[in-house]
Order: structure tokens, then C-alpha cells, then sequence
């Protein structure tokens, strides 16, 4: 089966000589729900610009099920949805126009459009705003006004740049749903985040981008059994004056009642229960202190 | 197959030029009151103050009253402002506000893209011919001696109008820069351009620098598809329009291929 997206020794070199793009090589299967991760400048915005025609490549090729972007530009931009980081739409247009003329540039007539339109709006919540100029919905709305937009020529493969930044977490975890549920009925997803808890949630694979270059990428289990240590924290139901020791684990107390172990990975959580168990402290609630996924960035990309 | 394909493909075209188009009439249509009304108040002064009051006292030019004279090149400099006021404003703004990018990745060629804008153009520029003909049937009775002629030249000119708007506003960076062209470029090659006077009464060094004016060549056509007399050849006018329609098509599409002042 062809992949739903692959980069072949992709660069790009801007005028003033940046190299945002070091020759990335990626492969992202059909029907995955992929994350693509890395810091402020990493380069995996000019990626995404080059998928979709937006940035003009130095070199390198990019095939979208099996088209190139280059010799079959139409067949690889029809399979292309684009959620973009950046509000891109005309503020003065209703709704339920910005997505009529969307299909439109897709070559779906406005009859057929209009019913497309109706669904998407209506599956984001939208459908009472279908008349409301863009400029008045609220930050929330108008990212979900992209994605309904990106959706509304049934792309095979749905980008999706940052779409949830700036979203309050009741609306993102609805919008997660929206994600899930569009990739279960088989459309292939591709997800920038700076939220590494929507990505380790939501993904399955993940590759992670720094200075131009991709630098992890796998699966998402296997890449955060790649991390040495976790740190939980424990909350416990007696007060205490200092740390207990406990042997092969580093221990420190927070507060009187909190204390935080870290927990190497060849070992497990376990002996730190038997061990506090055997000192009389009993643990109400355990949780990680980071999510895992952030501690794996932060290692591999050296902050 | 590749027919067939071929064929679905240029089926989408048709509908993405026909959104754009569409979208484009809905879009000075909705602003009319900044879009339609405007010219119908100024050509309206242009006809009190040149035809009426001034134009009383002047002889009458090759035959016909001054006021009559005038009328088609008012007419064609209304549609040249508008043609490219309404290309220029609107491709910068779906600039500005990035939304050009929802056409750059849907599968539309590039010379579908500036067709649509410059239909959009053009559609402005024959509604105000329409809106201004009106106002100059309250001054003198419009005379139209060859319709299909008048249509021909009105459609070219709004046409190259629109793509030198499409133009301006790929390269300009700012509102301010959308107004330079029009200020120091279009306003005095239409004043120069014979829409007041014929190019007979002038010195024959300006009258062979009027020659380099293409709008010279509009304005002489025009005022032969209504009134039957011209300063140039019809057939060089029109050549020099189409000429000029290719020339700028060719540099509009170009440069919306390369992305320039779009894609880094």
C-alpha cells in the first residue's frame, strides 16, 4: 500500500541562506494518526508549507499517495486537508460561505457543497453560526471553522498545524473526539502540538523534528520506553519532616505530605510501595510529574 | 483514461472559476455604496463641469457637440478605475489576510486563479459602464453606433485593467502601495489618453508621444463603437489592446506560478 505521505531527502534553503529544512526523509502509512513534533523553529511548519504547496522546496520530492506534488500537483493537493497554525480565511465572510467556496476550489459544485457544508458545521458545533461573518465568532470557533473547512472536500489526508493552541480544554477535548472519530472512519492525520499530552493521547507514531532534521521517529509505545526515568508524585496521608530513604530510588519531599520518586526503568513502581508500606506510610494518590512524552522531547532535543 | 481524466479535471476548473468569479461579484456587489455609487458621482461632475458648463462654449470636435465627444471616454476611464480599484483591493486583501492560501493548495492552475479575479474585474468594469451610460443619458442623448464593438472593447479594457490591478497587488506590500500605480501611472496616462480632446488639436511631437499611450487606443475605439469617429486605426486600437491583454496575462499567471509576494 502506497503511504499516505512520503518525503524523499527533502530541503529547503531560504533566500537568506536559513536552512529550515535539512533533507528529511518520512514516511507516514495510511489511515495513521501521526504526530510531528519539535520546538519553535524546528522547521515543521515549512514542512507543512511544502506539503501543501505553500513554500517552494530547494530540493528533494514529496508524493502524496503516491502523487507528486510536483508532476501530479492536482491529484496530491485533492487528497490534501490543512488546518494551519495562523487564521487564514476572510474575516468578513459568513461561514457557511468560506466553506462553500472551499469546496468550490476543489471542483464540488455549490448544490453538493451546500449539503458538505451543512454536515461539517454541523459536526463542530457551527451550524447556528452558519451566518455569522467569521470575524465575530470567538477563537475557539474559528479554529473549529478550519477544520471544517479543511474537511469540507473529504480529504484522505487531514494536516493539522497547531489546531487546538489557544482553545480551552473543554472545547480541545471535543475537538480530540472530532480527531479521533475522522481518523477512525480512515483518514490519515498529521498533527503539530505543543501540547505533547495531545499528541501522546492522540497518536500513534510520531517523528520528532529539531534544527531541520528529524532526529526520533517510531512508534509512539516504543519511543517512551526509550526514556530512562519517570518521576512521580506521590500524595501520602501522613504528614512527614523529611524524606524516607528508600533503597535504588531517589526520593525528595515537597511538602509534608508530598513526596516525589524517581523511578529508573529497569525498575518499577512497585518497591517504592513495599517500601513505604514497610515504614508505616500509606499513599492516597500517585501521578506522573511530566507527561512522558515531554520528558522524551526535552531529552532529545537538548533542553 | 487519461482522457476522461483530463476531462473531470477541467470539469473542476470550471467550478473553481465560477467560485471565484461568483465570489468575486458577491463581493463588490455587498460594498456597493463604495463600489458603484462612487463613480456615478464623479463621472456625474465630470459631465456638469466639463460638458455642461464648460463644454457650451467649445466648438464642436470632429463634427460632434463636446458634451457628446466626451461621453466614451468618461465611460472608459470610470471602467479602468474600477476594472483595476476592484482586482488590486481585492487580491491584496486575500493576500493580507493570507486566504489566497485556501486557493494555493486547492487543485486549481494558476490561470484559473487570475481568470476568475479578472472576471471579477471585468463584471465591476460593465456595471459601472452601465451606471455611468445612465448618468450620461441625463446630459445628452447616448448614442451607441456599434454595440458588439463597444462590448469587444469594454471587455478588453476592463480585462487588461484588471490584470494590471492582479499585478500591482502581487507585488505590493502595504494598502499604501496598492494606490501608487493608480496615482502616478493610470490617472495621467487616461487624462493623456484623448478622453477630453482629440489628439489632432496637439503639437506633433505630443501627438506622437500619445501614440506610446495604450489608453489612447481604448478611448479612440470606444468612441468609434459609439460614435462613429476615432483619431487611430480601429484595427491597430484593438491590436494594441490584445496585445497588451497577452502581455500582462502572461506576466499575471507567471507570476502567480512562482508565488511571488505568496510563497517563501
Amino acid at each position: 500500500m502506497v503511504p499516505a505521505l512520503k518525503l524523499t531527502a527533502l530541503k529547503k534553503v531560504y533566500r537568506n541562506r536559513v536552512e529550515a529544512v535539512r533533507g528529511i526523509d518520512l514516511e507516514v502509512a495510511q489511515g495513521d494518526f501521526f504526530a510531528l513534533l519539535g520546538p519553535n523553529g524546528a522547521g515543521k511548519s515549512t514542512a507543512i508549507g511544502i506539503i501543501c504547496s505553500l513554500v517552494n522546496k530547494t530540493s528533494g520530492t514529496v508524493q502524496v499517495f503516491g502523487h507528486d506534488i510536483e508532476t501530479q500537483w492536482a491529484a496530491a493537493r485533492a487528497c490534501i486537508g490543512l488546518v494551519p497554525q495562523e487564521f487564514n480565511f476572510n474575516v468578513w465572510e459568513p461561514v457557511e460561505e468560506i466553506l462553500i467556496n472551499q469546496a468550490g476550489y476543489y471542483g464540488i459544485p455549490r448544490r453538493v457543497a451546500r449539503g458538505r457544508t451543512e454536515e461539517a458545521l454541523v459536526e463542530l458545533g457551527l451550524w447556528d453560526k452558519r451566518r455569522a461573518v467569521a470575524r465575530s465568532l470567538s477563537g475557539g470557533m474559528k479554529r473549529r471553522l478550519m477544520i471544517a473547512r479543511a474537511l469540507v472536500h473529504r480529504p484522505r489526508l487531514l494536516i493539522l498545524d497547531e489546531p487546538t493552541a489557544g482553545v480551552d480544554i473543554e472545547i480541545r477535548r471535543s475537538m480530540w473526539r472530532f480527531m479521533r472519530e475522522t481518523n477512525r472512519q480512515g483518514t490519515t492525520i498529521i498533527l503539530t502540538t505543543h501540547y505533547l499530552e495531545e499528541a501522546e493521547n492522540l497518536c500513534r507514531r510520531v517523528a520528532i523534528i529539531d534544527h531541520g532534521m528529524i532526529i526520533e521517529h517510531g512508534d509512539m509505545a516504543t519511543l517512551l520506553r526509550k526514556l530512562h526515568r519517570e518521576t512521580f508524585v506521590l500524595s501520602l496521608d501522613q504528614a512527614l519532616g523529611m524524606a524516607p530513604e528508600l533503597e535504588g530510588y531517589v526520593t525528595r519531599l515537597v511538602d509534608a505530605h508530598t513526596l516525589e520518586v524517581d523511578v529508573e526503568n529497569e525498575r518499577d513502581i512497585n518497591g517504592v510501595f513495599r517500601g513505604l508500606d514497610a515504614m508505616g506510610i500509606r499513599v492516597q494518590t500517585l501521578r506522573n510529574k511530566a507527561n512522558r512524552l515531554e520528558e522524551l522531547f526535552l531529552g532529545l532535543v537538548g533542553k | 483514461m487519461a482522457r476522461w481524466r483530463s476531462f473531470l479535471l477541467m470539469d473542476t476548473e470550471v467550478v473553481a472559476f465560477r467560485t471565484i468569479f461568483i465570489k468575486e461579484i458577491v463581493r463588490f456587489m455587498r460594498i456597493w455604496i463604495q463600489t458603484l455609487v462612487p463613480p456615478a458621482i464623479t463621472m456625474g461632475l465630470y459631465f456638469i463641469i466639463f460638458g455642461e458648463l464648460l463644454g457650451k462654449n467649445l466648438p464642436p470636435v470632429n463634427g460632434i457637440s463636446f458634451m457628446d465627444y466626451i461621453v466614451p471616454g468618461i465611460i472608459l476611464m470610470a471602467v479602468i478605475t474600477n476594472a483595476y480599484g476592484n482586482v488590486v483591493a481585492s487580491f491584496f486583501s486575500t493576500k493580507h489576510q493570507h486566504y489566497v492560501e485556501e486557493m494555493i493548495i486547492a487543485p486549481i492552475r494558476p490561470s484559473i486563479i487570475v481568470a476568475g479575479y479578472v472576471s471579477g474585474g471585468i463584471a465591476r468594469g460593465i456595471v459601472v459602464a452601465f451606471i455611468v451610460g445612465v448618468v450620461a443619458m441625463a446630459f445628452t442623448e447616448v448614442r451607441v453606433e456599434q454595440p458588439w464593438l463597444a462590448g469587444l472593447v469594454l471587455v478588453l479594457t476592463a480585462s487588461l485593467f484588471s490584470l494590471g490591478g492582479f499585478i500591482n497587488a502581487v507585488f505590493s506590500k502595504t494598502f499604501d502601495d496598492i494606490s501608487i500605480i493608480p496615482t502616478f501611472v493610470l490617472t495621467p496616462l487616461t487624462y493623456l489618453g484623448g478622453v477630453f480632446y482629440s489628439v489632432e488639436i496637439l503639437p506633433a511631437l505630443w501627438r506622437d508621444v500619445s501614440a506610446l499611450n495604450p489608453i489612447l487606443y481604448m478611448v479612440n475605439a470606444f468612441r468609434y463603437a459609439l460614435l462613429g469617429t476615432t483619431d487611430v486605426d480601429l484595427g491597430v486600437s484593438l491590436a494594441v489592446i490584445v496585445a497588451f491583454n497577452g502581455v500582462f496575462a502572461a506576466i499575471a499567471v507567471g507570476l502567480l506560478r512562482r508565488g511571488v509576494g505568496i510563497k517563501s
